[in-house]
Parts: structure tokens; C-alpha cells; sequence
């Protein structure tokens, strides 16, 4: 670093210490962030500038404001604001002193500044992004409940629209329970599924197919009027593929497969059929 | 190459693939056991695949030639085991294993013999 | 991201390789387990391929991404006979290898993207890929 370089790089970094009070008050104005919060960033922004410029504690500081802000529901500008405002803030000091080594160290501060800004910006993205996955997943994982109805049954009661994405983690989910629970038959209930495309149609088909070669039966239940003819209509052929109209029926069907004997079943699926309606 | 072990259990014949087979040795179990089968008069075959992470077209192929060719010989093959996404990938590729039975697990497999055995008398 | 690794197929052998290889990095960039369980099974199809239509050949296996998803490339390559009618040999069930003829349609299916770039006594260069989810 040349001499004069040197000394505005000093002069600003005086101003910085000394004029903290008025300083964090007009930054803490401009952001519209509280004052403590800024403190702790003045603080480590002092440290590395009297120091050997270490900038990996400011770094830090700022990673958890902009997380935090993520989470909060904060703009991206508005979290990006509380760096950039800490220029205008400067400006006003250096402007007051009005020496030219004080401009020169603040045009070195400034580029500083934006760099930190660019780091602020970066952090708060990684984060929103993270949070939309961990949503996604863990709506995913809501949605998706593999319930046993007996000893070797197991249903999956789909509800709402099915997208291929999520109907395919469904049915590896419904596959793998197949083989934790050594359970033979399976029920994939649709009555909760307004319409399907084509792409699911054929995952669902698939997974019926992929459960037979494991060794399982599955039984499709509840099937709408308007997505049989969504299937018939797209001319999906779904073969040998057991449906039935109710999760009551598939129950019944998968337990007299499994030679369950039901006393009185006709009195318990009138009964059954009734809760339907 | 790799050698794939068969146990006696009865007059069943347990095949549990634990390698990562190459063809040739897909091949060379394909024929012991045909030999297998016959010099120890076994009447069921059980294929455990639940450590095999792939079934390509030609292990494909071979279960279905096993399945094929103990019928033949009177011995009923089951393959158990397939790990969910072994089935799924299968599905995708066009293959459905016609002609082999499949259970779950090892003990449904015997089960499955058993009852294969009852029903002929 | 490194750049591609190639390996020979040569011999059985060297496909067994290959559907390791394939797994290892397929688990390394985050594929879901079916995702892993079909690019290795593609992988298998395609080695053999080289093997059976060529007499040999190579594979490079590389890491790629569109800058949000991680992926697996792989590119198969032989100095073989090559194909004279691309259309027939992507259709299910047909051979000339004696197998079920389902190597390369089916493969087409277990991946993302799928090229095929071949002309007789050319050779043979087939470039496949899957995204992760």
C-alpha cells in the first residue's frame, strides 16, 4: 500500500471509531435496522479495519442477519439496505471533515461496502431457496401417509391434485413400506384426487406393476367418474389392474385375498357405505 | 469369476446373490442350478435378490429362464426379495418378468413353495 | 465441477466396473435412490452394448449442472459397425445381439436425455443424462 493511500485508509478508519455515536444513529435511521443489531456490525467492522482487514466476523455477522431476514419475510432490498445505507451514513461524517484523505479512505471503504452488500444479497437467496425446499419437502412428506388398515393391508389415501413429482415419491414410499411391513396387498385410494394427467395415470400403473414383481397385490379404490374417463379417453390400458368403488371394497377385497373371513360383512359395509354419503 | 453358492433346505434349492454379477457368472449360475435341480431332485427353487441393487435386461432374462427351465424339470422357482426401486426401474425398462413369481421376503417365498405343493396334492 | 473419467470396456468384467463407478458418483451428487438404481441400470445396458456390438469400447463419466441441479453425463463410445437404422435399433424388442432388445429403448426410458449418434462403419457414440430431482 503507497503512503498516501496509507493515510486516507487511516483517516477514514478514525472517523469511523471516533464519530461511532452520531454514525450508528443515522445508519440505524437510514436502515430502519434497530441500533443494537448495528453495533455488533460496527463493532466487527472496526476490529478488521484497525486490524489486518479480516473481514470473516463481519462475514458472519451479516450471514445470520440476512438469514434472519429471510425467515422473517424481509425484502431483498430492504435486507441489502442495511449495508448500502452504511455508506450515506459515512458520507455524512466524511463530508463534515471535509478532508481530502477522508474522501480518498472513503472511496477504498465504499468498495468495501458493496462487496459486504453482494455478500448480504448471496446469503439471503441461499436461504430463501433453502426454505422453499425444506417446504417442499416437508409438504411432501404431509401428504404422503402410508397408513396399515391390518396385518399384511396397507393404504395410501391420496388427496388433492396429483403431480407427477409427488406421485412418484408416494408410490416409492408405498413400495418401500410394502417391504418393511412384509405386507402383500396394498391400496392406493384415490377418492380424495380431483383429476389425473396422463404422466400420472401411468405412474400409478407403474407402481401397481413394480408391486406385483416385488411379490404384492395392489388395489385401486375410488376412482371419480371423471378421471375414468380421463383414462379411457387417453387409452391407457390398465389391464388386469384390480379397482374397486370405495376403500371399504378394496379393504374387503384385499382381506378375503388374504383369507380373512368376515362374519356379518354384508351389515358392516351397508354400515360402511352409509359414513360415505 | 465369481461362483454363486446354492443351498439345500428340504428339497428346496436357496440361491442368495450377494455379488455384483458380471453375464458370464449370471450364465454359470443359470447352469448350476439347472444341474443342481436335478441331481438333488428339488422341487422348489428360491432366488433371493434382496442384495442385488441392479436387475438389468440380462439378469432379467436369466430369471425368467430359471422360472422357465425348472418348470420343466418340476421344480416351482420364486424370486424374492426385489428392493422397490429394483421394481420400479424394471417397470420403466419394459421388462415384467413373465412367467416368475415373486414374494416378498424369504419366508413368504417358502410359504408360497409350500402352498404351490399342496394345491398339486 | 471435475472433469470426465473415462473407462474401458473391454470384457464382463469391466461392465461390473462400470455399474460401480456409476452408483458411486450417482450417490456422491445426490440421486435419489430410484434415480441411482436406473442410470446404473442404463449404464449396465449401454456397457454391454459396446461390448456385444463392438467387441469394446470406452465410457466417460462426468459430473455436469445447470447451475441449480447437479447431474450425471455419460458418453459411450466404440469404433464398431455402428447402427444403419437408428429407428429400428430404439425399438422395443428388437435385436441383433440375441438379447431381449430392449438395451437401448429401455435405456432411453431410465434416463433424462438420450442422443445417439451413429452411421455404419462409424461407430457408435451415445450420450445419456440424468438430472437430479
Amino acid at each position: 500500500m503507497t503512503v498516501p493511500a496509507d493515510a486516507a485508509r487511516r483517516r477514514i478508519v478514525e472517523i469511523f471509531i471516533s464519530e461511532e455515536g452520531p454514525l450508528l444513529r443515522r445508519w440505524s435511521q437510514i436502515s430502519g435496522a434497530p441500533i443494537d443489531e448495528l453495533r455488533d456490525l460496527h463493532q466487527a467492522l472496526r476490529t478488521a479495519l484497525a486490524g489486518d482487514a479480516d473481514l470473516a466476523d463481519v462475514r458472519g455477522l451479516l450471514g445470520e442477519l440476512s438469514r434472519a431476514r429471510a425467515r422473517q419475510g424481509y425484502t431483498p432490498s430492504d435486507t441489502a439496505r442495511v449495508v448500502f445505507s452504511l455508506k450515506e451514513a459515512v458520507y455524512e461524517q466524511v463530508e463534515a471533515d471535509g478532508q481530502g484523505d477522508a474522501l480518498r479512505g472513503f472511496a477504498w471503504l465504499s468498495r468495501l461496502i458493496d462487496d459486504l452488500g453482494l455478500f448480504t444479497f448471496e446469503t439471503y437467496s441461499a436461504a430463501r431457496e433453502k426454505i422453499i425446499i425444506d417446504q417442499a419437502e416437508q409438504l411432501l412428506e404431509l401428504s404422503t401417509p402410508v397408513v396399515k388398515l391390518w396385518e399384511g393391508i396397507v393404504a395410501v389415501p391420496l388427496v388433492g391434485t396429483l403431480d407427477s413429482a409427488r406421485t412418484q415419491v408416494v408410490m416409492e414410499k408405498l413400495l418401500q413400506t410394502l417391504v418393511d411391513t412384509g405386507s402383500e396387498h396394498a391400496v392406493i385410494d384415490i377418492t380424495g384426487v380431483p383429476a389425473v394427467d396422463t404422466e400420472v395415470a401411468q405412474h400409478l400403473l407403474k407402481t401397481v406393476v413394480a408391486a406385483r414383481l416385488m411379490g404384492a397385490e395392489c388395489v385401486i379404490s375410488g376412482i371419480r367418474p371423471q378421471i375414468a374417463h380421463t383414462i379411457v379417453t387417453l387409452g391407457i390400458e390398465f389391464g388386469d389392474i384390480v379397482t374397486k368403488a370405495s376403500l371399504a371394497d378394496a379393504l374387503a377385497y384385499a382381506l378375503s385375498r388374504s383369507g380373512v373371513q368376515l362374519k356379518g360383512a354384508a351389515t358392516t359395509r351397508v354400515a360402511v357405505r352409509a359414513e360415505r354419503d | 469369476m465369481e461362483r454363486v453358492p446354492i443351498l439345500k433346505l428340504g428339497d428346496i434349492l436357496i440361491v442368495s446373490i450377494q455379488i455384483d454379477l458380471d453375464d458370464q457368472s449370471v450364465l454359470t449360475l443359470q447352469e448350476d442350478l439347472a444341474d443342481t435341480v436335478v441331481s438333488r431332485g428339488a422341487r422348489g427353487v428360491i432366488i433371493d435378490i434382496t442384495a442385488v441393487e441392479i436387475v438389468d435386461s440380462f439378469i432379467g432374462r436369466m430369471l425368467s429362464t430359471i422360472a422357465a427351465m425348472t418348470r420343466m424339470l418340476d421344480a416351482e422357482t420364486v424370486v424374492v426379495g426385489m428392493r422397490p426401486a429394483v421394481a420400479i426401474t424394471l417397470v420403466e425398462l419394459g421388462l415384467s418378468l413373465g412367467g416368475v413369481r415373486t414374494a416378498l421376503n424369504l419366508e413368504k417365498g417358502v410359504v408360497m413353495l409350500e402352498h404351490a405343493r399342496s394345491a398339486e396334492g | 465441477m471435475s472433469g470426465p473419467q473415462e473407462m474401458p470396456i473391454a470384457t464382463n468384467g469391466d461392465v461390473v466396473l462400470v455399474r460401480q463407478k456409476v452408483r458411486s458418483v450417482a450417490a456422491e451428487i445426490g440421486l435419489s435412490l430410484v434415480d441411482q438404481t436406473k442410470i446404473v441400470t442404463a449404464a449396465s445396458e449401454l456397457a454391454r452394448n459396446v461390448l456385444v456390438h463392438a467387441g469394446g469400447g470406452r465410457v466417460e463419466v462426468e459430473k455436469v449442472s445447470t447451475g441449480l441441479r447437479p447431474g450425471l453425463r455419460l458418453v459411450f463410445s466404440d469404433e464398431g459397425p455402428g447402427i444403419s437404422d437408428i429407428a429400428q435399433a430404439m425399438t422395443d424388442g428388437f435385436t441383433t445381439g440375441g438379447g431381449l432388445g430392449l438395451g437401448l429403448s429401455g435405456s432411453r426410458r431410465l434416463v433424462d436425455e438420450f442422443d445417439l449418434v451413429s452411421a455404419p462403419g462409424e461407430g457408435t457414440r451415445i450420450t445419456v443424462t440424468k438430472w437430479s430431482r
